[in-house]
């Protein structure tokens, strides 16, 4: 039975007369215990088309211009009255957003804001309030529901606060679930333990689902259906298995292929230059590097104990070389990172080839780490001004030989950053980086904030850039499928310290630490259709440890040439 | 020119423009002697003039024009104004910027100082500056600047805060640049709008602060006119002649009130822009 259906829904932005059609005639069906799968990039309009199933879209400044939203096929939501509306959120139609950290309150504890939705709706008081809460949390797998209950959001990971965003959103026991991009910003271990709630709230009450995502192994995880959205338009539709083998529109064709499908490992690349005779020519080595956080501490008073955000990590790179350093948020991926380029101060340990302007990092998002008042050829300039020279006519030949390097138009030089698009600015700061012509390049997520098919584009920009300027890269990313086309090799990092090391096809296809085996089991793919993850519940240990704690010692075992992990204790 | 012509769009901002554009005209001419009559001479025959004839706004007790002492005042009274309001820009702007940037003790230090600063009322506090130096236009420049001090370096300080953390300046630190091309470069080119708006309400402020000196006899001396001392004389003379009250507080309250509709002309108009790039 059709549960919602949407009939040639037009939303516009702008002041009433004078709007600007961002939606133009999208047709959606869903049935109970269905899952409809919105897939597109940024700017498709599926957010838009989402929020307007339950009119929030209404208070983000936008208006449905034309056609119907049909409940149950009776109740028109495109043109009833906000009070009926009221109604309807919530109890009829949930809704999950991207960022958990954002969508609740941070200064009421989370009980209370549970407890909000008991009281309102379901009219109960006192301790049937706080029963009814901790029964919400247990159903979402939160373990020890009851201390949860007294805490603070900052206090909680982001995969616990997801969860306890769904315990909210099911507490009206809606008919309908709207989730926007609700794994977009938790790790793939993370994401696989949403989704299995998801599935598992679906089958238990017959829900009807629509996820919105980007990312296409997701959809092959947990669709029954499948709407291609792009400028506005639904371009293809259907069952799950007819998209993905057979795409008719040739954006859909695109999509697919642009993507970074994940292969455990056969698509990864095989130009290695890890050579006997060229191990002793590194460009970067780093030992037993350690970085610890005091807590606790303060003004006259001594650190409580420290965090170890990163333990002994030792590894080397050589020109022409790509380690890939994987590992969840948290993990000391990033800490390792900017430790190397001491952008944060290391406790211990030994970076040799970081002298001078040897290493240079490209960041996450390319649009906070371009100063929007610099144009183009004050932001090149910044590193030659930093090494004390001056911005003559070999520096601005530089400048025009590496724009044309990353395919950009070499009158970019008098332009702004907000003048280009995402991917154009993260090639800006791919030639920022490489003006003061350094050995080895640090990627921290340096692909992870860009739409797909940009993602594609700008890898491939790195492997060419590479082999021309010889160049070594530590690849830091969340997203195996990634990590799996530019590495040559990769780090697995857990709680601060390498699990797993060697050659990213071995690593990939045969991996031996039982984390490895788990991020990789959790990687979405599009081979995998309708998953069931196993529901873990297994929080990610703490790195914080007492005063005077030592890290025990790691006891590695090699598996194949170049391919070692960590056994026992020492995991 | 875009914030000229986006000043000139927007309604408030456009009246705001036209009254200081006119009282500034109004202040060069005073300040360069280009006034009907001199403002210092004493015309015995022409005591207490009411307005028209000879004397366009009348004259005072000693048949001094007021016209003529109201541009020169208004020209006392901006000078005192810019150059106060510059020197508490100047000296909060880099406070600001440092302790954001260091942080710690001298953050500790430099915000503690400005928290006590900013407790005391406004006047009371240059009425403190004044007592310890000696009346006059230099030391109400420095009562003023002490007094508005404080508000800039709050103002520099929390977007510093935020920009410090952003990644074109961790992106600046890998390129190994100077401190001083991050700190004017990244955080002050960033902060541009937000004082400006700042700057612009601040001088309504320091000129009410000027006219209230200058009544209190501790700012411009006579026989020098200026928009307080002028307030002053006429007290006693209100109902007789109600054109020296008049006049000058109408140019004070039209000024501040210029300056107010500039600042929040340019509030909204910088508004959108510096969100966008502090978040």
């Amino acid at each position: 039975m059709t549960l919602l259906s949407v009939r040639d829904l037009r939303v516009g932005f702008g002041k009433p007369g004078h709007e600007t059609e961002v939606v133009h005639g999208v047709d959606l069906d869903v049935a109970a215990g269905e899952t409809l799968a919105i897939v597109g990039e940024s700017g498709s309009g599926k957010s838009v088309t989402a929020m307007s199933i339950n009119r929030l879209v209404d208070y983000g400044g936008g208006r449905i211009l034309g056609g119907a939203i049909l409940l149950d096929g009776t109740i028109d939501i495109a043109t009833a009255p906000e009070a009926a509306l009221t109604g309807l959120r919530g109890r009829e139609i949930g809704m999950i957003f991207q960022e958990p950290m954002t969508s609740l309150n941070p200064v009421l504890k989370v009980g209370t804001q549970i407890g909000e939705i008991f009281a309102k709706r379901h009219g109960l008081s006192g301790r049937a309030v706080r029963t009814a809460a901790i029964e919400a949390l247990e159903r979402v797998r939160i373990p020890d529901a009851a201390r949860r209950l007294d805490q603070a959001p900052h206090q909680m990971s982001g995969g616990m606060l997801q969860r306890i965003m769904i315990a909210m959103a099911l507490a009206g026991k809606p008919r309908l679930m709207i989730a926007d991009e609700p794994t977009t910003a938790l790790d793939v271990t993370t994401q696989a333990q949403i989704l299995a709630l998801l599935a598992e709230m679906q089958d238990e009450t017959g829900m009807g689902l629509i996820f919105i995502t980007h990312d296409i192994g997701v959809v092959a995880g947990i669709a029954d259906r499948v709407a291609v959205m792009q400028k506005g338009h639904i371009v293809e539709s259907g069952p799950l298995d007819d998209i993905i083998d057979r795409p008719q529109h040739p954006y859909t064709r695109h999509l697919l292929e642009a993507v970074p499908h994940f292969r455990w490992g056969s698509a990864a690349r095989q130009d290695t230059v890890r050579r006997p005779e060229t191990r002793s020519a590194q460009a970067l080595s780093v030992e037993d590097l350690s970085v610890r956080f005091p807590v606790g501490g303060g003004f006259l008073r001594q650190a409580q104990g420290y965090v170890h955000a990163v333990d002994d990590i030792s590894f080397d790179l050589l020109p022409g070389e790509t380690l890939g350093i994987v590992g969840e948020s948290g993990s000391g991926k990033s800490t390792t990172a900017r430790a190397i380029l001491d952008l944060v101060q290391p406790t211990g340990g030994r970076v040799s080839g970081a002298d001078g302007h040897a290493v240079q990092m490209v960041f996450q998002n390319p649009n906070a780490s371009l100063n929007p008042r610099m144009d183009v050829r004050t932001l090149l300039s910044e590193p030659i001004i930093a090494a004390g020279r001056r911005v003559d006519a070999s520096a601005l030949d530089r400048m025009r030989m590496l724009l044309h390097k990353v395919d950009l138009p070499e009158d970019s030089l008098t332009r702004y950053p907000h003048e280009f698009s995402g991917g154009q600015r993260q090639r800006i700061c791919i030639a920022r980086a490489l003006m003061p012509e350094p050995k080895t390049l640090v990627l921290d997520e340096a692909v992870s904030a860009l739409d797909v098919s940009v993602q594609a584009r700008v890898l491939d920009l790195l492997v060419d850039l590479q082999r021309d300027f010889d160049l070594a890269y530590l690849f830091v990313s969340h997203d195996m499928a990634v990590v799996e086309r530019i590495a040559h090799r990769i780090a697995v990092i857990y709680a601060g310290r390498i699990v797993e090391m060697g050659d990213a096809r071995s690593v990939l296809s045969d991996p031996q630490h039982p984390y490895t085996q788990k991020l990789i089991s959790a990687v979405p793919t599009i081979e995998r259709r309708r998953v069931e993850f196993a529901l873990d519940t297994e929080e990610v240990p703490s790195t914080l440890r007492p005063l005077g704690w030592q890290a025990p010692p790691q006891h590695w075992q090699d598996h194949g040439p170049d391919h070692r992990f960590v056994t026992g204790s020492g995991a | 020119m875009s914030v000229l012509s986006a000043l000139m769009r927007h309604s408030a901002g456009r009246i705001g423009l036209v009254i200081i554009v006119i009282f500034t005209i109004a202040a060069i001419l005073g300040l360069l002697g280009l006034t009907p009559h001199d403002p210092l001479a004493q015309d015995r025959l022409a005591r207490l003039q009411p307005p028209g004839g000879a004397y366009l706004m009348g004259t005072d007790l000693f048949g001094r024009d007021i016209l003529s002492r109201l541009m020169v005042g208004i020209g006392q009274s901006f000078v005192v104004a810019l150059l106060s309001v510059g020197l508490a820009t100047l000296v909060g702007t880099i406070l600001g910027l440092t302790a954001a940037w260091f942080g710690g003790l001298w953050d500790g230090v430099a915000m503690r100082t400005m928290d006590v600063l900013l407790a005391f009322p406004a006047i009371l506090l240059a009425l403190l500056i004044v007592a310890i130096l000696e009346a006059g236009m230099t030391t109400s420049i420095i009562a003023i600047a002490v007094v508005y001090t404080p508000i800039f370096t709050r103002v520099a300080r929390g977007p510093a805060l935020s920009l410090k953390t952003r990644s074109f300046v961790d992106a600046a630190r890998t390129f190994g640049s100077s401190r001083l091309y991050i700190l004017s470069r990244h955080l002050l080119g960033n902060l541009v709008a937000p004082l400006t708006v700042q700057v612009t309400l601040a001088l309504a402020w320091a000129l009410l602060t000027e006219a209230a000196l200058s009544f209190l006899g501790l700012g411009t001396q006579p026989p020098n006119p200026s928009l307080g001392l002028m307030l002053s004389d006429s007290r006693n003379l209100m109902e007789m002649a109600p054109w020296m009250l008049i006049f000058p507080a109408a140019v004070i309250m039209l000024a501040v009130l210029g300056f107010n509709l500039l600042g929040d002309a340019l509030r909204d108009i910088a508004d959108p822009k510096s969100r966008r790039a502090l978040t």
